[in-house]
């Protein structure tokens, strides 16, 4: 039941590109590693600095030789790093401690738990095998070098001088031969056992009980158990690891979780973004219809004011003049009332005289 | 038109043309290095500074300085301010124009710039910030391909296509905002993954909104600043409505700005408490974060208010110049300045004068492009034959 409701759920957030990454990301489960992959432990306290393991790195992975030879232990002076021809370096650290110093620590891709490469690819050029090794595929790479940016480590390497088809280059962890069931040639080449392969269960157990047995010889701290959500390469050491160039405030959250949240939000924008900028839309297109209708409205009642009023005056002056003209007529009846009256007498009078 | 009549002259070897086409000539032979030879042959970048100028400027102040598009289109067609309405074609056109060079200083960056539909049509990375800001800048230019198109189709005359485009206008200026706020945010979401190489002060959790909230202000001081170049060199191409609304323009989109850069500076703060970073702010870095907090974001944003409170035009235009100077430094500090800051002085990065060349050749073409379009295309103006009322 629980099963096929987690097919279901991983069908459906496969469906959508945007809904899988909160998801995944966001969800209940914790992704604490793949059960029975492999890490390499190096122990500090047993390296002696013979570059044995860059020179079968070189080797294997059929790298150009270097300008100067592995037994060209003066090149320990500078400290180096990882670059497109070079998987791996040894680093030499004078710790002032006379009893210990110098002491050598290998450098190479930690193979995290959870990459910050694979987590910044948009090609997703990186895998983290079950087996352990994070691995890349240069025919999808195309070249953005957001995984050199993203990875806490400074480990991946670009061929900047390849005009048409460079590639990032790191370390492997000889995943072609731990495939066919042999050693990281690192781990093979190793004169002092100073690298240990196993499963990275095993090999945590192992640093513990080397740490618990030989208190005064370790510090009680083993580098990859968890900084950055964990890394298949486990160091321990004698001294404090930021004094042989380990960064130690890298924290322990792994790379996609800084993300998740920033992601999560997109489809929430996509879903609201229209809502709410549609209702935006929407009141300000009403607003300017009101306006206008208020406006209409305004002008249609002036009118009628204006007519109403025009009307009264009309009807006033109308009164008024039928009321002048009444007036007019009564006088003018009178007068003329008068005036037969006058005419009535002075004929009277005539008749009078004529009679007289 | 009256304005044709009254048209300037300009002639084909003006001190403009003749400067750009060396500039171009000189990118064309820049370009062939850069494809015969790799990056290493143009460039300073190596495996600690993967990304040089060409992300950190042409790439992410390039985009933040295009925003003009977008908070336009929004101001006019969403949120119903129309007296400004003369200021969205010239702000579409910087847009449409800025991201295309965006795209262009990709060829040049990437490894393997043939592969970029990869993302979306070969292997999708789903997991990645960058996939997103890929997928929307692709179709943010497509949208402002589109919402700049009647332009283009006045010129030539296309009456019935022109007729459908204009149609969808609020469809597109809501899909621009929306892919807008995804990708300026996610620019800054690009540098979450890096806690442990960015300088404390410029890493945040609240990167995203900070590119946000920032760019608005840099979209409104670019429409400002862009605006003030264009009277200077095309007021013959500029109709009455256009020069009437430009002080409207000017004084309006000032006061937007000095709110926006308000709110910026204050969630600037908010992000130093969260993060508890205060004491950085006494270090040489906090010294450089306080030019820019000062500088060019508290400065530029009392000036915009005092310019628009005295209805001061010339101040705007200074503030409007100073916020983009502000933007351009805080795309650079993430990027390259405040970026891999715990490596020594020896192993940093700074630009090969190639990699500038490229640079300038690229933004030379886009300004060739803009001359181009504004001297034949109504975008100062109205088309006397698509006057419409607003």
């Amino acid at each position: 039941m629980s099963r096929s409701r987690r097919d279901f759920l991983k069908l459906i957030t496969g469906a959508g590109v945007a809904v899988a990454v909160p998801l995944t990301a966001e969800g209940h489960d914790h992704f604490t590693g793949y059960p029975d992959s492999y890490g390499i432990l190096h122990d500090i306290t047993l390296c002696i600095g013979c570059r044995s393991c860059e020179a079968a790195c070189n080797k294997v992975n059929n790298l150009p030789a270097p300008e100067k030879p592995f037994e060209d232990l003066t090149v320990l002076d500078q400290k180096r790093r990882t670059d497109e021809n070079t998987y791996t370096v040894v680093n030499k650290y004078d710790v002032g401690n006379s009893s210990v110093s110098p002491l050598f620590r290998k450098f190479q891709c930690n193979h995290c738990m959870e990459p910050a490469c694979a987590s910044a690819c948009f090609v997703a050029a990186f895998t983290k095998t079950p087996e352990g090794a994070v691995i890349y595929d240069p025919s999808v790479c195309v070249g953005c070098r957001y995984c050199l940016i993203a990875c806490p480590f400074e480990v991946p390497a670009y061929e900047f001088h390849d005009p048409l088809d460079p590639r990032v280059v790191k370390c492997t962890m000889c995943y072609p031969r731990i495939i066919e069931g042999k050693l990281p040639s690192c781990v093979e080449a190793c004169p002092q056992e100073a690298l240990t392969f196993g499963k990275r269960e095993d090999l945590i157990a192992i640093a513990r009980e080397r740490i618990r047995k030989h208190p005064d010889r370790y510090i009680n701290h083993i580098y990859g158990e968890h900084e950055v959500g964990g890394t298949s390469w486990l160091y321990i050491s004698g001294v404090p690891f930021e004094k042989l160039g380990f960064r130690t405030d890298l924290g322990i959250t792994p790379a996609p979780e800084l993300t998740s949240g920033a992601l999560a939000m997109v489809p929430i924008i996509i879903g609201m973004w229209p809502v709410l900028l549609g209702g935006i839309y929407f009141i300000t297109q009403r607003k300017e219809k009101m306006a206008a209708r208020e406006l209409k409205d305004a002008v249609n009642e002036a009118i009628e004011n204006t007519q109403a009023s025009a009307n009264e005056v009309k009807a006033k002056a109308l009164a008024a003049a039928k009321q002048d003209k009444e007036k007019a007529i009564e006088k003018a009846v009178e007068k003329a009332l008068k005036e037969a009256a006058k005419q009535a007498k002075e004929t009277k009078e005539d008749n009078g005289k004529e009679d007289a | 038109m009256s304005e044709h009549s009254t048209a300037v002259e300009r002639p084909l070897f003006s001190p403009f043309n003749v400067i750009a086409s060396l500039i171009i000539l000189f990118g064309l032979w820049l370009t062939y290095l850069r494809f015969t030879g790799g990056l290493a042959a143009v460039s300073n970048l190596d495996h600690n500074n993967p990304w040089g100028i060409w992300i950190g400027f042409d790439l992410l102040c390039g985009v933040a300085l295009a925003a003009g598009g977008y908070t336009t289109a929004a101001a006019v067609e969403i949120f119903g301010m129309k007296k400004y309405h003369a200021a969205v074609r010239p702000a579409i056109l910087t847009g449409f124009l800025g991201y295309s060079m965006v795209a262009f200083a990709l060829l040049y960056d990437v490894g393997q710039p043939w592969r970029l539909p990869y993302p979306f049509i070969i292997s999708p990375g789903v997991t990645s910030v960058m996939f997103e800001v890929g997928a929307c800048v692709m179709l943010y230019l497509t949208v402002l391909f589109l919402e700049f198109s009647p332009v283009a189709l006045e010129w030539i005359g296309a009456r019935k296509l022109r007729r459908v485009i204009v149609r969808l206008t609020i469809l597109l200026t809501i899909f621009g905002v929306l892919l807008s706020t995804l990708h300026q945010s996610s620019l800054g979401a690009m540098f979450l993954l890096v806690p442990s190489k960015l300088h404390p002060l410029w890493y945040s959790p609240y990167l995203p909104v900070f590119f946000f909230v920032s760019s608005i202000a840099a979209g409104l001081s670019m429409v400002i600043f862009e605006g003030t170049l264009a009277h200077r060199n095309f007021h013959d191409k500029m109709d009455k409505e256009h020069l009437e609304a430009s002080r409207r323009v000017v004084l309006g989109f000032g006061r937007g700005a000095s709110l926006v850069l308000a709110g910026y500076f204050a969630i600037k703060v908010f992000g130093i408490a969260i993060g508890n970073n205060w004491h950085y702010l006494a270090t040489n870095y906090g010294l450089w974060f306080m030019v820019e907090m000062l500088g060019f974001v508290a400065l530029p944003c009392f000036l915009f208010a005092i310019g628009v409170r005295e209805r001061n035009a010339t101040v705007i235009k200074w503030a409007a110049f100073g916020t983009i100077l502000g933007i351009i430094l805080n795309r650079l500090n993430v990027v390259l300045i405040c970026f891999n800051w715990q490596l020594p002085a020896e192993a940093r990065y700074f630009p090969n004068w190639k990699e500038i060349g490229i640079s300038v050749f690229v933004v030379t073409v886009g300004i060739v492009l803009y001359r181009f379009i504004v001297t034949r295309m109504p975008v100062f103006y109205e088309h006397p034959d698509f006057k419409e009322k607003h």
